[in-house]
């Protein structure tokens, strides 16, 4: 879903900064009064701080509400723990079938270089992802909601081989 | 008062000329090679993973070393007006320029170097057959000879901007905003800004750069792997971020030119320059969202930053180019145009930048393509735009010339081309194709071959500009 806001959010933004290029640019061949359109700059600036302050501080503090990292998520109630680590260029997982509708914990660390664990869904979109760095244990939940077959993609550039860096999840109803 | 009338010396000095012209040259060769690169995903050319690995390792490091020399090229002449800098200090930031891209191209395309430029502890020492310890040290050694010449370079502007100002407070204006009299000038103002939060990130680049070396010949000196990040990226985040920075001086010196108006410092100028020192330092958090084990408050405050530090400046620059041409009978040339093109690239790359520094979309965002779609727009429509239309307005003895069928069509071409292909970038982020892959799976394969047509769009319009300016650099036409 982020996916697609981040999308449409950029699209829409970045084709009105296009038409204010054009509309100024357009309007660039005649002389006007260079006081008043300084003062008229001026005033654009400050609608355009404004304006851009009053857009970001809800979503600033909206998207701070909801953070990924587990050890503020909720309670152990229920939990499948998964170990996760990285080698060059694999994954060994402490299990790959794992229950619906249950919170899964990812715990992600690796044995030699830094990768990036996501989870890619069925449609191999992103769904979540994390790190996997060596001398560290990056905690991931993620509840999966539909059965079927996910996979683990590294991302994080780990070597020659890293494109080859894919495993598998299969997600069953219980 | 006029800002031609500040300037003491007439044209570019030896030293800028030469900056200018290596700048243009290189940028061509690694936009070739990001054309192959996205040509092999689009399974248009055969190039092995290995060889596509280093040219992603010299692709990344060589653009940021040159939008840094061509940075360097254009606040070192526009800044040489306002205070006394010595000649011998850009030499030499050349010369070990020159003695590192040696070791660090020696290090990929002979010893097979291939961790990509960020050089990520500890890959660089765990290169499985692909490269050795020596090509890893040739690599870092040669990034370390880089950083070292720019170090002396920042510190001889350093030297001579408190010489001339008396101190970095007032060279930022700060007595601008009790008194309101006697502001500095925006080029002086950037470029200590630039100056100070390049000192700082040079050093900590030296700092990681060295433990790395060490390690990779005694492991046992082993580093924290969340710290090494934490310094790398810091010197990483902060050194790109200023290419533009001292890239930008370029708008605000010579657009005045074509406008007949001043670009006037005012209070909210000095404020936001002086935040954005602050901020550029401490927004680097926001590359490390997707390491959990971070202290919680950096997540944080990578989140609150990264809208924060990149607004101020933008703003301020983007409605005062605005302003600067409305209304203005501009003279349209090539350099005038590239110039407002590279603050619209500036400020629609932010765009993305920003919103990827959400941590909720960084988690789904996060090293896929909408990373370097994001920072192609602001790096080669924003900073590559601003140094070609230096390098221009060079070639033309600084002053305006007249816009031909083949300048217009190369602006557009390029326009066109660079922006159509950052976008195909961030249409495939959006679609989960992952970053720093050699091969992609068939279903995202045509994201490449479509991206590919603009990269050659890019090459070529960008070819042809760099041809002709530097013709006019090397052989200057004489006025009639």
């Amino acid at each position: 879903m982020y996916q697609q806001v981040a999308w449409i959010v950029s699209v829409v933004l970045i084709a009105l900064l296009a038409i204010a290029f054009i509309y100024v640019a357009a309007h660039s061949s005649k002389n006007g009064d260079s006081a008043k359109v300084a003062a008229a700059t001026g005033r654009w600036r400050n609608r355009l701080l404004l304006g851009v302050t009053l857009l970001c501080l809800p979503v600033v503090a909206y998207t701070l509400t909801t953070l990924p990292y587990a050890r503020h998520a909720i309670s152990n109630m229920g939990v499948v723990e998964v170990q996760a680590k990285g080698y060059q260029w694999y994954w060994v997982l402490s299990q790959t079938e794992l229950p619906v509708g249950r919170p899964i914990e990812f715990q992600v660390t690796s044995a030699d270089v830094n990768h990036g664990f996501a989870i890619y869904g069925p449609d191999m979109k992103i769904l979540t992802q994390t790190q996997g760095m060596p001398g560290v244990t990056n905690v991931l939940r993620y509840t999966f909601e539909q059965p079927g077959t996910y996979k683990i993609l590294c991302l994080e550039y780990c070597g020659v081989g890293h494109h080859t860096m894919m495993s598998e999840l299969h997600v069953v109803a219980q | 008062m006029n800002v031609l009338n500040r300037i003491k010396s007439p044209l570019a000095s030896a030293e800028v000329k030469v900056y200018a012209a290596i700048s243009g040259v290189v940028v061509l060769l690694m936009m070739v090679f990001g054309l192959v690169m996205r040509m092999t995903q689009g399974q248009m050319l055969p190039i092995e993973p290995g060889l596509f690995y280093q040219l992603m390792t010299a692709h990344g490091i060589g653009m940021v070393a040159i939008a840094g020399l061509g940075g360097s090229a254009v606040m070192w002449h526009f800044l040489g007006k306002y205070v006394n800098l010595r000649a011998g200090f850009a030499w030499a930031n050349l010369a070990f320029f020159l003695a590192g891209v040696v070791l660090v191209l020696g290090g990929i395309f002979v010893g097979g170097f291939a961790a990509a430029w960020t050089f990520l502890y500890p890959l660089p020492a765990n290169g499985m057959g692909m490269w050795g310890r020596h090509a890893a040290a040739a690599y870092m050694g040669g990034v370390l000879l880089v950083g070292v010449g720019m170090l002396l370079f920042y510190l001889e502007a350093a030297r001579a901007i408190i010489q001339q100002y008396g101190s970095f407070a007032k060279s930022l204006g700060w007595h601008f905003l009790k008194s309101g009299q006697d502001a500095p000038p925006a080029t002086v103002i950037a470029s200590s800004v630039v100056t100070i939060i390049n000192i700082l990130a040079i050093l900590v680049g030296a700092v990681i750069l060295s433990m790395m070396l060490i390690n990779l010949y005694v492991p046992e000196i082993a580093i924290h792997p969340l710290l090494a990040k934490n310094l790398i990226f810091l010197f990483g985040h902060v050194f790109i971020n200023s290419t533009i920075y001292m890239a930008v001086i370029a708008v605000y010196e010579i657009l005045p030119q074509y406008t007949g108006r001043t670009w006037k410092v005012y209070k909210p100028f000095v404020w936001a320059w002086s935040a954005t020192c602050l901020m550029v330092l401490t927004v680097y958090p926001h590359h490390l969202l997707m390491d959990f084990a971070q202290p919680l408050w950096m997540h944080i405050m990578g989140q609150i930053i990264s809208y924060t530090s990149s607004l101020p400046v933008l703003a301020l620059t983007l409605t005062a180019t605005l302003g600067m041409i409305y209304r203005s009978n501009i003279k349209w040339d090539l350099t005038s145009a590239l110039l407002v093109l590279s603050i619209f690239g500036w400020s629609a790359g932010v765009i993305p930048a920003v919103i990827d520094g959400t941590i909720a979309v960084n988690q789904v965002m996060h090293n896929t393509l909408w990373v370097p779609g994001h920072f192609h727009l602001y790096l080669l429509l924003g900073c590559m735009a601003m140094i070609l239309a230096f390098i221009n307005w060079l070639s033309n003895q600084e002053k305006a010339q007249g816009f031909s069928a083949l300048d217009k069509a190369m602006l557009w071409t390029f326009a066109i081309s660079a922006f159509t292909y950052a976008l195909i970038f961030l249409m495939s982020g959006q679609a989960s194709v992952p970053r720093r892959m050699a091969v992609h799976l068939p279903q995202w394969v045509w994201y490449s071959q479509a991206a590919s047509l603009f990269a050659a769009g890019v090459v070529l319009s960008s070819m042809v500009i760099v041809v002709r300016a530097l013709a006019g650099i090397i052989k200057p036409v004489k006025p009639a």
